[in-house]
């Protein structure tokens, strides 16, 4: 039982509190249907009585035939009602939650999973708000009362009843363990065959090259049948408790129906009472094998949940600050360290720069470095663990944190190595942020960034939309349409991660010249990979392990002959220059 | 449901081999409902009797037959299950073999078109699906209908006017309910999935863009957007629960109104030691005629799971073997291209218009672009993924086209910017290649490619497990893995298609030393983008697109 999920019931008391009601009405309806029934036909088959003397009685039972139908229709409309409500309400929050919690928590998570917790994880609540939750409430009622009734009419069926009713109880508890051992096994061997299924399909193509994918054929035919026995296996004990619990189920029924078979052959009991105990026993345990069934629903949200949960609990990043900024003299790093929270050694470790209005900084170091760790910094994706990161302002200087971070933002364009593109027409991909911009500034961007001539090819040109199905963007192509973003934008900070990588070198050169005049007099900051792009940097930050090792210009590092030399020399660039 | 047909036959064809065991579950499947209406039927008859007070003689054999009934339900149910679950396994290693089977041969020219994502639902959710078929769909309404006739026989019996009043209902139920569900599932149920769907894609571009609209400040704009799909989506489930709701009370309302009308239509016309069973009885069948609305429910989802399985295997291979294949082994590894023009489609552009290429064995070619330029349509060509119709290619004496695509397979060591690793150790890993190969074939092709002190450096060494549950190799670890795996197969001819592309250049360059280093001999087709490497390493050729 999730105390969690029970207190979401509170976000729609009224409907989940009618539930219930109707629930336990439902329940009385029931008792009073049998009693009606055995009363009418222990009058048409003791009595004689004929049609017309049994017609109020009559009139009262489908009276309460139909009322049952609303009672059972309503009252699964309102608990729908209770399950759609929190649905709703755990998507938004989740959603929020997670946009809040930003970037350094969505990369460290698999974005599909965190999309099928948000969908399919909140879905698999529908069936606790649904069924589970009520049933927990109602299922007990209706047996508590047929056992008064049973008390009052035959000892032993009450014996009978309550002697099974508890073991019913157990052995739903008990099933309910073997059956969760059980769906773990299986699940667990199900996603084992799935995931190499899968991992075939994927590697299809490799198998092809190797000529080793006819093979595979019998692999699947094994390990499938395989899982079908052992699966058997398990299956065989777990059915065993169902068949236990069906079997008291049934077994109580006739033992009932023979007892007072017996008692009425000696009179010892009225035929009518007789026949109301027949046919309210099925009854009796009609609620609790559902609650049963419904037992493994309720585990499932559990499991569900706690993913929810600890999704809504991780806590979210220092709160955004209020001051704005207006003139950006100067950014500086002040023994700024970054640690992740897994990583064993922190990404990035007492860097201290400045960066002065206007001018050009490139940073380069191999992979892990701390380079991106730098810009997450700077688009306060991440904080710093230590250390201060200052932004001069006019006269002012405001630490980062303190700083409105949608205001900010503003003040910067970035193109990462891998932008996302999104799933919307071309044209709206370069205006995002800003959505104002003509179509004109649109294809303007375009053309700085070499785009336009190829999105024109397309036969919907701007309008094209952009999904893995519809225009065959080359990686080129699309890096190109994610600079025209940048080309919108007239900020006093540009960030390039690796910008122009996928760029044919034509393409390259055009796009550079243009940058070049885009970002006159704005501060640029150049992530790269390729030299030949950061030759004429004002300063370069080489970074290795977390560190700044060397600084200075291209020439002053070249005559140093340190690490920036033999980055170069191992690049093979040395002969590019400024290409 | 019209116009599906087709899908059924084909979807029925594939359960023909278990007739037999699903005939034994139908059967089983049967007597527990059958166990419970007749444990009802006989209680019933039972207490009627003993009412009239004629000794136990008079109830002859019910009491036992009343407790063999409580038994018998257990049993039967309990040997259903096991079997029925047995046939769906089956059904589901079968279903996989099968799909296998038929997929192989279209792999990778005609997943062209499908979004990898959608290629993975169909080949695992779809399939998976499918296995459902039997029990959910199949068996519901036999069983129903098996149930229905047994209790016109016994009630006709007593009276053929209350069995005409109990079949009436349990037909009407079993018709109209399933009718209702599917009705819902098609109206309103589809609508949901589609929203569902609207919200699933607007999800993954908001967490997978979050970077790119928080920079750009488009976030809050995102999450309107997502809350707007959100309410879009309650609405629609409140739309559908609206009818489930009617739904339920209708079910509950048949049920009892079957009782009802049974009662009042026995009154006076049988004898009332047999009220009491006829109305118990019907009560009791209704247990066959409930799963109806959800077999309803599932022969939806099977038959959407079903096209989309046939719509991708009912695809014919692009290329078939050769009718009259060259049998001897090709001696001489001259490639030669001769005035190739290549496109994908009659609609597209032309990817060559005039290409060719002269490459003694030996020869290291280098061929330049842009991605997209059509680097890799030469792999799909050279390997027969894809077919040509202008041109000439040859190997040696062989013409491209009257060779074995095994023998192509063998000839050509293809690496790639993504390296698939199988979810196994990096042995087997690298055993893909041969696999007759010794434990020592495979150190050696490992150290020809540089990667045996990473690899003895790990824990379990050779039998270190990648991927999901094992190691997180590096980018170029993986590239020398599949360096490993081509100079395991000895492929005379290789082709290397942008495959550094995705590492750092420090690494890249490692690697690429590697490959030409343990290349010796061999014909390389290397295409990139990356100049530095024309340098760095001696080509006869360079070739730019």
């Amino acid at each position: 039982m999730d105390r969690r999920l029970m207190a979401e019931a509170h976000r729609a008391r009224l409907a989940f509190v009618a539930t219930v009601c109707l629930g336990v009405f439902s329940g009385i309806l029931i008792i009073g249907q049998s009693y009606l029934l055995s009363q009418i036909i222990a009058s048409a088959f003791l009595e004689q009585a004929v049609l017309s003397q049994l017609g109020p009685l009559l009139i009262i039972l489908l009276a309460i035939i139909l009322l049952r139908g609303i009672t059972q229709s309503v009252a699964t409309w309102t608990a729908a009602e209770v399950a759609i409500r929190i649905k709703h309400d755990l998507r938004k929050e989740l959603i929020e939650h997670i946009v809040k919690l930003g970037p350094a928590f969505t990369q460290q998570e698999r974005s599909g999973e965190l999309t099928i917790t948000a969908t399919d994880g909140i879905e698999t609540l529908d069936g606790f708000f649904r069924d589970y939750l009520p049933a927990l409430f109602t299922s007990l009622l209706v047996p508590l009362a047929i056992l008064f009734v049973a008390l009052s009419l035959d000892l032993l069926t009450f014996i009978v009843l309550l002697l099974t009713g508890p073991l019913i109880i157990i052995f739903m508890v008990l099933i309910g363990m073997v059956a969760a051992a059980y769906s773990n096994t299986r699940y667990a061997q199900l996603s084992q065959m799935s995931a190499h299924f899968l991992d075939v399909m994927q590697g299809l193509l490799t198998l092809k090259l190797f000529n080793r994918s006819k093979a595979q054929i019998e692999t699947i035919r094994r390990i499938t049948d395989h899982y079908r026995e052992s699966t058997m296996n398990v299956l065989r004990v777990a059915f065993l408790s169902a068949f236990m619990l069906e079997f008291m189920a049934t077994i109580s029924v006739a033992v009932v129906a023979v007892e007072i078979g017996l008692r009425l052959l000696n009179g010892g009991i009225e035929f009518q009472q007789a026949l109301f105990l027949l046919v309210i026993a099925p009854e009796f345990y009609l609620p609790l094998r559902q609650l049963g069934a419904r037992f493994h629903t309720g585990r499932d949200s559990a499991a569900a949940a706690d993913r929810i949960y600890a999704i809504l609990n991780t806590p979210l990043p220092q709160q955004s600050g209020d001051q704005s900024i207006h003139d950006i003299q100067r950014i500086e790093f002040a023994h700024v360290s970054h640690a992740y929270a897994d990583g064993n050694r922190p990404a990035l470790d007492d860097v201290s720069f400045t960066i002065e209005r206007g001018e050009h900084v490139a940073i380069v170091g191999a992979t892990g470095s701390g380079k991106s760790t730098i810009i997450n910094l700077l688009l306060g994706f991440i904080q710093p663990t230590e250390g201060q990161i200052r932004i001069h302002d006019g006269d002012n200087v405001h630490e980062l944190h303190a700083l409105d971070i949608v205001t900010w933002r503003q003040q910067m364009a970035w193109v990462p190595q891998r932008s996302y593109l999104f799933n919307k027409t071309i044209a709206d991909n370069i205006c995002i942020g800003n959505p104002d911009a003509t179509a004109e500034q649109i294809a303007q961007a375009a053309e700085s960034a070499a785009a336009h001539t190829f999105i024109q090819e397309f036969p919907h040109g701007y309008q094209t939309l952009v999904d893995e199905n519809g225009a065959r963007l080359s990686g080129g192509q699309a890096q190109r349409i994610v600079l025209a973003r940048m080309f919108l934008r007239n900020v006093p900070i540009y960030i390039f991660d690796e910008a122009t990588s996928s760029l044919d070198r034509e393409n390259e050169a055009l796009v550079q010249k243009n940058l070049r005049q885009h970002t006159q007099g704005s501060i640029v900051i150049n992530v790269a990979h390729r030299l030949n792009t950061i030759t004429q940097a004002d300063k370069i930050l080489v970074l290795d392990g977390g560190r700044i090792i060397e600084s200075g210009t291209h020439n002053d590092l070249i005559q140093a002959q340190g690490a920036y030399f033999h980055l170069l020399q191992a690049y093979g660039e040395t002969t590019h220059d400024g290409a | 449901m019209m116009g599906h047909s087709a899908t059924w036959r084909q979807l029925l064809t594939l359960l023909r081999p278990f007739g037999r065991r699903i005939l034994l579950a139908l059967l089983l499947s049967t007597l527990t409902i059958g166990s419970s209406v007749a444990l009802m039927m006989t209680s019933a008859w039972l207490i009627s009797t003993a009412a009239l007070q004629l000794g136990i003689v008079s109830l002859g054999v019910a009491p036992t037959g009343v407790r063999l009934f409580g038994i018998s339900r257990a049993v039967f149910r309990y040997l259903e299950r096991l079997v029925s679950h047995d046939v769906t396994f089956r059904l589901l290693a079968r279903l996989r073999v099968w799909f296998y089977e038929r997929i192989e041969p279209l792999s990778p020219a005609q997943f062209q078109g499908f979004t990898s994502g959608d290629l993975m639902a169909r080949v695992v959710t779809d399939v998976e699906e499918l296995q459902n078929l039997y029990i959910r769909v199949v068996a519901p309404p036999i069983v129903a209908l098996v149930v229905t006739l047994g209790i016109g026989l016994v009630f006709s019996l007593l009276d053929p006017l209350v069995a005409l009043v109990a079949v009436a209902f349990m037909v009407t139920a079993g018709t109209l309910l399933p009718y209702l569900t599917w009705w819902i599932g098609s109206r309103i149920g589809r609508h949901r999935v589609a929203v569902r769907a609207t919200l699933n894609s607007q999800l993954v571009d908001a967490i997978q863009g979050l970077p790119d609209s928080l920079a750009y400040g488009d976030a809050s704009n995102q999450l309107s957007v997502l809350e707007a799909t959100n309410t879009s989506l309650s609405q629609r489930e409140r739309q559908e629960a609206r009818l489930e709701s009617l739904h339920t009370g209708l079910s509950v309302l048949l049920l009892n109104l079957a009782m009802f009308s049974v009662l009042v239509t026995a009154i006076g016309r049988i004898e009332g030691v047999f009220l009491a069973t006829v109305a118990m009885g019907v009560v009791a069948a209704f247990e066959a005629i409930t799963p109806l609305a959800l077999a309803a429910q599932h022969l939806d989802k099977e038959l959407t799971a079903a096209n989309r399985v046939f719509e991708l295997i009912d695809n014919v291979p692009i290329i078939e073997e050769p009718a009259a294949p060259m049998t001897e082994p090709i001696v001489d590894y001259h490639l030669s291209i001769k005035n190739l023009a290549f496109r994908y489609d009659e609609n597209e552009p032309l990817i060559y218009s005039d290409f060719s290429l002269d490459l003694p064995h030996g020869n290291r070619v280098a061929v330049i672009g842009e991605s997209g330029s059509g680097k890799s349509s030469l792999v799909n060509i050279l390997l027969r993924f894809w077919d040509y119709d202008t041109g000439h290619i040859a190997i040696g004496a062989a013409g491209l086209k009257a060779l074995p695509h095994e023998e192509v397979r063998r000839t050509f060591g293809v690496m790639t910017q993504r390296v698939h690793l199988f979810n196994t150790t990096i042995r087997e890993n690298i055993r893909i290649a041969n696999k007759q190969a010794s434990d020592e074939a495979i150190i050696a092709s490992a150290q020809l490619a540089q990667v045996h002190d990473f690899i003895m450096s790990l824990p379990d060494g050779y039998d270190t497990y990648v991927g999901e549950n094992g190691v997180a190799l590096s980018g170029g670890e993986r590239q020398r893995i599949a360096l490993s795996r081509i100079l395991l197969k000895d492929a005379p001819i290789w082709i290397l298609d942008e495959m550094t592309a995705n590492l750092d250049p420090l690494t890249a360059n490692d690697v690429m030393k590697a490959v030409m280093q343990a290349a010796e001999g061999r014909t390389i087709i290397l295409m990139t983008h990356h100049l530095a490497f024309l340098e760095k390493f001696q080509f006869d050729q360079i070739i730019t697109l």
